[in-house]
């Protein structure tokens, strides 16, 4: 009784901000925008969106890998440290999320132009200027740079927290090193993966911003697409239905990835 | 029985300048169930995990079967760990806990599955295979631990006070199920516990340690029979210890009186501790007693009655079937083994002294403040005995 009213403000919040909108997106979704009557039509729409949806999450699935691969490392390392050191390091982790995403994201801009600071000090050794800009690597730079924080904190707060007494036990059952990580550590930090991924590959793709800035036209994401539904082409209905899928396929992402951690076969190995 | 296994040779062992282990000699023979007994902090644990490789004795060496093992890993060591909390591993079900050290040695699957399944029979733990180890309660857990360690067939294996979160009927039955396997098995058991009725009840050999030393090493009954300073005598049981003096062999004065005893070996006129166990005492009629005091305090312990009796100002514990009220002047009587001598040591003054008993004195879980906080009084009343003399 007591801690249902303690939730209490957050459900109100939750309907008021999550469940009322959701169901006008869904009205949406199922309304003609002229005439304002139940249709599929901007449904099947989406058909014409799908080489760019599933471009979204290809570059989506690319960046989270990338942020795996780079951030295990890091979190392993930062986990290991003394505890003084440990949380000078996850302050500098967390440090660049203290600005302001869209300033990062132009930097990179201004890094990256070929009129750019890279290939002005390339031009200047005599070299012909790199294209480092307006391409799919560009994009997955971004995404990289700006969501590597989301895979390494839960990376960190998982390794961190195995108990040591499993590393020394599995030491004493005969495993050395390697065998310490492949056995026990990398299949108990498996949740961290999990809910790294996540937290990397939701925003990463459903990002408009980035693409604007480091892509091309041929790099046009979904959430490109969704928001010039509301701010260039004015159809409000079709951008409803294309957020309402998107809502779906991470949906489905997120439980294929739930089903890796479920299952142990697929951890130990 | 009498191959030696292992050795620590004046093993030192510091953390940041405090000294925990302090030039630990000891050697362990194979198929023998060693105990490490000592209070918390007393550096048991510690010499656990030298020999279990996790720890690098600052000082001195660690030899198995005659070879220097300081730098050998824990992994390529001949022994194995059951933790204290079991550290079991919370991915695996009961079967890949059991069967992980054979998956690391890359047994074929058909032997793993031989020795994990005549492993958790052994155990009692039939069945279970594939429960999660959260769906255990606290023995099965512990006995998967067991299992863990046991179906790598060590030579030697290292238990850190195993039955340490068991409830009392638990530990009854674990104790006499570990002296079983440890039988069957016919591997040598070190075993590390608080507990000095588990350490009695379970060991071929006790080893007695306090502040990073070694006070006394022996059988179970020695230890208990013949302690060798006030601490031992203290720890393992309950013991009066009374200050006395040695007047000859055989022949020792406390209380202002001479008592015939079976001691011998000591100078003359040696200034010694007397321990006097609660249960070797008779009560008497006044008149037929060789000491005589009044009953301050009973409480009744099941078996037998604690009475706690008042001569001249020092308090002594006797446990007696029979009942004596509170208040009622009674005798005693001590025949000459009921008196064990012991050199004096650091610890004299220290223990012994009834003056502030508890029913509880049986459960020292916080050692360190009993043993702070006893001194002072003891000294007191020691001295109150002495005036009287």
């Amino acid at each position: 009784m007591k801690s249902k009213s303690l939730a209490a403000p957050y459900l109100v919040w939750m309907v008021l901000f999550t469940v009322i909108p959701l169901a006008i997106v869904a009205y949406y979704a199922f309304t003609d925008s002229q005439t304002g009557q139940f249709t599929l039509e901007n449904v099947s729409n989406i058909g014409n969106y799908m080489p760019i949806l599933i471009k979204s999450i290809w570059l989506a699935l690319i960046s989270s890998v990338i942020c795996l691969i780079i951030g295990y490392p890091v979190a392993y390392f930062i986990a290991g440290c003394d505890e003084i050191l440990q949380r000078f390091l996850y302050m500098l982790v967390m440090l660049p999320m203290c600005i302001s995403f869209l300033l990062r994201t132009l930097a990179w801009v201004a890094l990256t132009e070929d009129t750019g600071i890279i290939n002005n000090i390339i031009t200047a050794l005599g070299m012909e200027p790199l294209p480092l800009i307006r391409n799919n690597g560009a994009v997955v730079l971004g995404m990289v740079y700006n969501y590597l924080p989301y895979m390494i904190m839960p990376l960190y707060t998982v390794i961190m927290k195995i108990d040591r007494n499993l590393v020394e036990a599995a030491e004493d059952l005969g495993c050395n090193g390697t065998n310490v990580f492949k056995r026990v550590i990398f299949p108990l930090s498996v949740p961290g993966i999990i809910s790294g991924f996540t937290m990397v590959f939701v925003p990463a793709v459903s990002t408009f911003y980035i693409s604007q800035k480091l892509g091309s036209s041929g790099t046009t994401l979904i959430g490109d697409v969704i928001e010039s539904q509301f701010k260039t082409a004015y159809n409000p209905n079709l951008g409803a239905a294309l957020s309402l899928v998107l809502m779906v396929m991470i949906f489905i992402c997120i439980g294929v990835m739930n089903r890796f951690g479920d299952d142990e076969e697929v951890i130990t190995l | 029985m009498s191959k030696e296994l292992i050795r620590l040779v004046n093993c030192q062992m510091a953390f940041d300048d405090e000294i925990v282990l302090d030039d630990i000699n000891l050697y362990f023979n194979d198929k023998e169930f060693l105990t490490l007994l000592g209070p918390s902090g007393c550096g048991k644990t510690t010499t656990l995990r030298i020999i279990g490789g996790f720890l690098k004795p600052t000082n001195g060496d660690v030899l198995f079967d005659g070879e220097r093992i300081n730098d050998v890993p824990p992994h390529k060591r001949k022994v194995n760990t059951v933790f204290q909390k079991y550290a079991l591993f919370p991915h695996l079900d009961v079967y890949e806990n059991v069967a992980f050290g054979l998956r690391i040695a890359k047994l074929s699957e058909d032997e793993i599955d031989e020795r994990v399944t005549d492993m958790l029979e052994i155990v009692s733990l039939k069945g279970f295979e594939n429960r999660k180890v959260s769906q255990l309660s606290g023995g099965q857990q512990q006995r998967v631990a067991i299992a863990r360690a046991l179906v790598n067939r060590p030579k030697v294996l290292l238990l850190d006070e195993p039955l340490g979160a068991l409830d009392l009927r638990l530990r009854k039955d674990m104790q006499n199920e570990l002296k079983r396997i440890q039988q069957a098995m016919g591997i040598t058991f070190i075993y590390v516990t608080h507990d000095q009725e588990e350490a009695l009840s379970m060991s071929d050999t006790v080893v007695v340690m306090d502040k990073g030393r070694i006070q006394q090493i022996g059988t179970p009954e020695d230890i208990y029979n013949e302690p060798k300073n006030a601490f031992v005598a203290d720890f393992i049981g309950e013991s009066n210890i009374l200050d006395g003096v040695m007047l000859e062999d055989r022949l020792v004065k406390f209380f202002g009186r001479k008592f015939k005893c079976v001691d011998a070996g000591f100078e003359k006129n040696e200034p010694v501790d007397v321990v006097i166990r609660p249960e070797d005492i008779d009560i008497v009629p006044p008149d037929d007693g060789h000491l005589c005091g009044t009953v301050t305090s009973v409480t009744f312990k099941g078996v037998h009655y604690d009475t706690i009796v008042d001569f001249k100002g020092f308090k002594w514990l006797i446990q007696t079937t029979d009942f004596h009220e509170v208040g009622s002047y009674i005798g005693i009587r001590l025949e000459p083994e009921d008196i064990h001598i012991m050199h004096k040591s650091e610890y004299s003054g220290m223990f012994g002294d009834y003056s502030s008993y508890s029913a509880e004195y049986d459960e020292m879980d916080d050692p360190e403040l009993y043993l702070e906080g006893e001194p002072d009084e003891a000294e007191d009343s020691a001295e109150g005995g002495e005036d009287e003399e």
